[in-house]
Formats: C-alpha cells, sequence, structure tokens
C-alpha cells in the first residue's frame, strides 16, 4: 500500500488554483523529491499531506487515512506525518530538549523519564548533545533546524515532510541539516522533500517530481531526469537553480 | 500652618482598614478581570463571528463609558433592572471584573495574535488539538507579551477602587474623605492617603517588573 496517495487532488486560493488535478503515490521507503519555481505549489501540496491545508477537491490518503476524515483521522495523520519547516518553528520558550520532549509527552502520552530517554538520544544522532539545554534563540539556524528534525522523530512518524528545510540558512550550515537528512534517508524513513539543493536531490532522492504551475510535471530517477531533461521547460529551470 | 505629624498617626488605624478593603476589592477585581479577560481575548481572536460580536460589543459597551458611570449602573440600576440585592462592596468588584476584563481582553487578543503562525502550524502538525496548542505553546507564549500592558492595567485596577467612594464603599480614599472631614486637616489626611497608595503601588510595579524579568526568554 502506498504511504501517500494523491487522487485528482486541486487546492484554490480564493480564484486562484494551486494544485491542478494531483495524481501521485509515494510507496514506503522512498525518498521523493519535490522541485520546481516558487508558486509551482511545491509547499501547497506537501502541507496538503498533513492537512495544514485543506485540499479543495480529489482526495488524499496518508498511511490509508483520508484528509478529509474526521478531526480523529486528522490528529492520526499528523502523527504519522512529520513536518519540519522553513522556518524551523521551534518553541521558543522551551530548551532543545524540552522542545523535542513535547511532542512524545502532549501528543504520544508519554511518561517525562520516557520523552527525555527519547529526546537524548535523538538530539544525539542530530549531534547536538553538548546544546539541550540552550534555548532556540541560542542556537544557530543549522542547529535549530536539526533540533526540529528531532522534535519531529520523536514523534515516531512513519512520514517525514521536509518544506525547503536549508532555504533560509547561510549555505555554510546547509550541509549539517542535510547531513542528517542523509542519514534518516540511508535508515529507510519515507520522505517527501521540497527543496532547491540539486546534489541532495541527486544523492539521496530515490525520486524526482518537477512541479510547474500547479501541476506534476516529470516524474522519475533523479539520475536520468537531471542528466537528461525531458523537457525545455525542466531544462530552463535547472539552469536557474545551478 | 504646621503639618500635625500626630493627625496622620490618629489616622493610621482607619486608614489602614480603608487599605484593607482596598486591597480585597482589588485583588477579586485582578483575579477575576484576568480570567474575563483571557476568556473574552480568545473568543475575539480564535472565536467565529458569533462568538466574537458579543465579546466585541462588551469590550465596546464598557471602553465607551466611565467606571464611575458604570459603578452606579451597576449599584443602583441592576438591582432595579433585575430584582437582586448587591452590597456596595460586591457591586464594586463586579464593577472592577467587567471594567478590567474589557482592557485585558484587547490586551490578550493582542498578544495572541503577535504570536508566529508557524508555531500553530508546528504544534498542530504534531498532532495536538488546537486546544492543546493553545494552552502549550501560544499561551505560555502570550503570556510573556503580555505582562508589560498587563502590568499597566493591573496597576490602574488598584487606582480605581477609589472611585468606589460613590457608592459608600469604605475603601482607602472614602476613609480618608470621612477622617477630613471631622478634623480638617486636609493636608495631612491626602498626604497620607497618597503615600499608601504610592506604596502599595510601587511594590506591586516591582513585583511585575521582577515577573517580567523571571519569564524573560533568552
Amino acid at each position: 500500500m502506498s504511504m501517500v496517495e494523491f487522487k485528482k487532488v486541486c487546492k484554490q486560493f480564493g480564484s486562484h488554483l494551486v494544485l491542478k488535478s494531483i495524481d501521485l503515490a509515494v510507496d514506503t521507503g522512498e525518498v521523493a523529491v519535490v522541485i520546481g519555481p516558487s508558486g509551482s505549489g511545491k509547499s501547497t501540496m506537501l502541507r496538503c499531506i498533513n492537512v495544514l491545508e485543506k485540499v479543495s477537491t480529489g482526495d488524499l490518503l496518508v498511511d490509508g487515512l483520508s484528509v478529509r476524515g474526521s478531526s480523529h483521522d486528522v490528529r492520526r495523520i499528523r502523527l504519522e506525518a512529520g513536518m519540519v519547516f522553513q522556518q524551523f518553528n521551534l518553541f521558543p520558550h522551551l530548551t532543545a530538549l524540552q522542545n523535542v520532549m513535547f511532542g512524545p509527552i502532549r501528543s504520544r502520552g508519554k511518561s517525562k523519564n520516557e520523552a527525555r530517554e527519547i529526546a537524548t538520544a535523538l538530539l544525539h544522532k542530530v549531534g547536538l548533545a553538548e546544546r539541550m539545554s540552550h534555548y532556540p534563540s541560542q542556537l544557530s539556524g543549522g542547529q535549530q533546524q536539526r533540533v526540529a528534525i528531532a522534535r519531529s522523530l520523536a514523534v515516531e512518524p512513519k512520514l517525514m515532510l521536509f518544506d525547503e528545510p536549508t532555504s533560509a540558512l547561510d549555505p555554510e550550515l546547509r550541509q549539517e541539516v542535510l547531513k542528517v537528512m542523509q542519514t534518516l534517508a540511508t535508515e529507510g524513513m519515507t520522505m517527501i522533500v521540497v527543496t532547491h539543493e540539486m546534489g541532495f536531490a541527486r544523492r539521496v532522492g530515490s525520486r524526482l517530481l518537477f512541479m510547474d504551475d500547479g501541476q506534476l510535471v516529470h516524474d522519475g530517477k533523479p539520475v536520468e531526469l537531471l542528466s537528461d531533461p525531458p523537457s525545455e521547460r525542466f531544462r530552463e529551470f535547472l539552469k536557474h537553480v545551478d | 500652618m504646621t503639618f500635625e505629624w500626630t493627625a496622620i498617626v490618629d489616622a493610621l488605624p482607619d486608614l489602614l482598614q480603608g487599605l484593607e478593603l482596598t486591597m480585597l476589592i482589588a485583588l477579586a477585581g485582578l483575579a477575576g478581570g484576568i480570567i474575563v479577560g483571557a476568556l473574552t481575548g480568545a473568543l475575539l481572536t480564535y472565536g467565529g463571528w458569533l462568538a466574537q460580536a458579543p465579546a466585541q460589543v462588551y469590550v465596546a459597551l464598557i471602553r465607551g463609558t466611565p467606571i464611575t458611570v458604570q459603578v452606579m449602573f451597576i449599584y443602583f440600576a441592576l438591582p432595579i433592572l433585575m430584582n437582586i440585592r448587591i452590597t456596595a462592596t460586591n457591586a464594586g468588584i463586579l464593577t472592577l471584573i467587567i471594567n478590567s476584563g474589557a482592557y485585558n481582553a484587547e490586551i490578550v487578543r493582542g498578544a495572541l495574535e503577535s504570536v508566529p503562525n508557524g508555531l500553530r502550524e508546528a504544534g498542530l502538525s504534531m498532532g495536538l488539538s488546537f486546544r492543546k496548542v493553545l494552552a502549550y505553546v501560544i499561551a505560555p507564549i502570550a503570556v510573556r507579551r503580555a505582562l508589560p500592558a498587563m502590568g499597566n492595567q493591573l496597576v490602574s485596577v488598584v487606582k480605581d477602587t477609589s472611585i468606589f467612594l460613590v457608592i459608600g464603599v469604605g475603601e482607602l480614599t472614602r476613609r480618608g474623605q470621612e477622617i477630613m472631614s471631622a478634623n480638617f486637616r486636609a493636608v495631612e489626611i491626602w498626604t497620607a492617603v497618597a503615600a499608601i497608595y504610592l506604596i502599595v503601588i510601587s511594590i506591586l510595579a516591582v513585583s511585575l517588573r521582577v515577573a517580567e524579568r523571571a519569564a524573560r526568554l533568552p
């Protein structure tokens, strides 16, 4: 069964059609990298998956549950689909450790001790064992984003969604975030990544999706698509990002 | 004239009794006003129009009329309209709750709206209900942002208790007036009354400053 399945999904903001009948199935273990010009609907598509946006028409199944289902279903979808944001969105009133403990305690109902164990292990994993008691404002952008990834993982999702996770970072800080994401991918996490990092798409992606004007234009193996761009539009886009 | 310190010493027990009532009314008003303000502020920010409309009318009504008129209405008019009895002290407390609740509501709304939307999304995306996101993410940040403005409002509440002399509540200002009309030592008595308010409010202001500093994030 697919982890994520778009069935003729349209999304409209007012009279503006942002997603035009998207059909897409992402299987367990895939690392799907979504690229495309800004305004092409990449982020909106991603946000529909964990219901931060509601689909206008069509249906979208996440781990078998419809995003149009009850609020209980929606909450279950969100538990299964972790989200990493461009602006990190760490809770500023909590330390790095408390940020990561937040999900296990508040949404998984774990005890403080269990949550602390989970959070400590994850912060080690993202290389921030030394920064656990720091507040977000005391961390660099790259460190904040790694905490944010740990925070999402702590909820134990089956699927991770990344919405331009390195776009707000200085170039020298991007690698530390991409490295963590690559580790996740090699461990078999199902991932959908909206990004402009072509190197990451090539190295880590198992699948490359090119979006333009609300439509899914190309869908294939990253190496093949990138070495032999199938359309003029895609060729043009690649010239601009590199 | 000579400043008669003994007039103050003689008046002090009475004035302190008045202060006790002032503090009782102020504390009840503060607590109630914070609760009413938080609820109304949340309605103004997140409620549908059906919840927002009455909240807006309430705020407009209170901000558009003097507190003296409000207490007169509650003490003299409300008992007639609703066929109830209300003591002067309770009328004072009720007025303060309703009055400061309206001002607090606007402060709370501003603070809630200032919390970045991304934090709400981060909470929701982890599978929390909006209520939990509000309680554990938005509120802790909003409280910190509301503290400075709220402090001003709390100080006003203490001072506004003096208005209740118009309905005969025996609070500090009323006691001062009564003593003065018996001994005519206006300078001494009003100096003492002012000094007592100043001391109480300074203590409140310093505690608020301390609370603000303790809650401040790095």
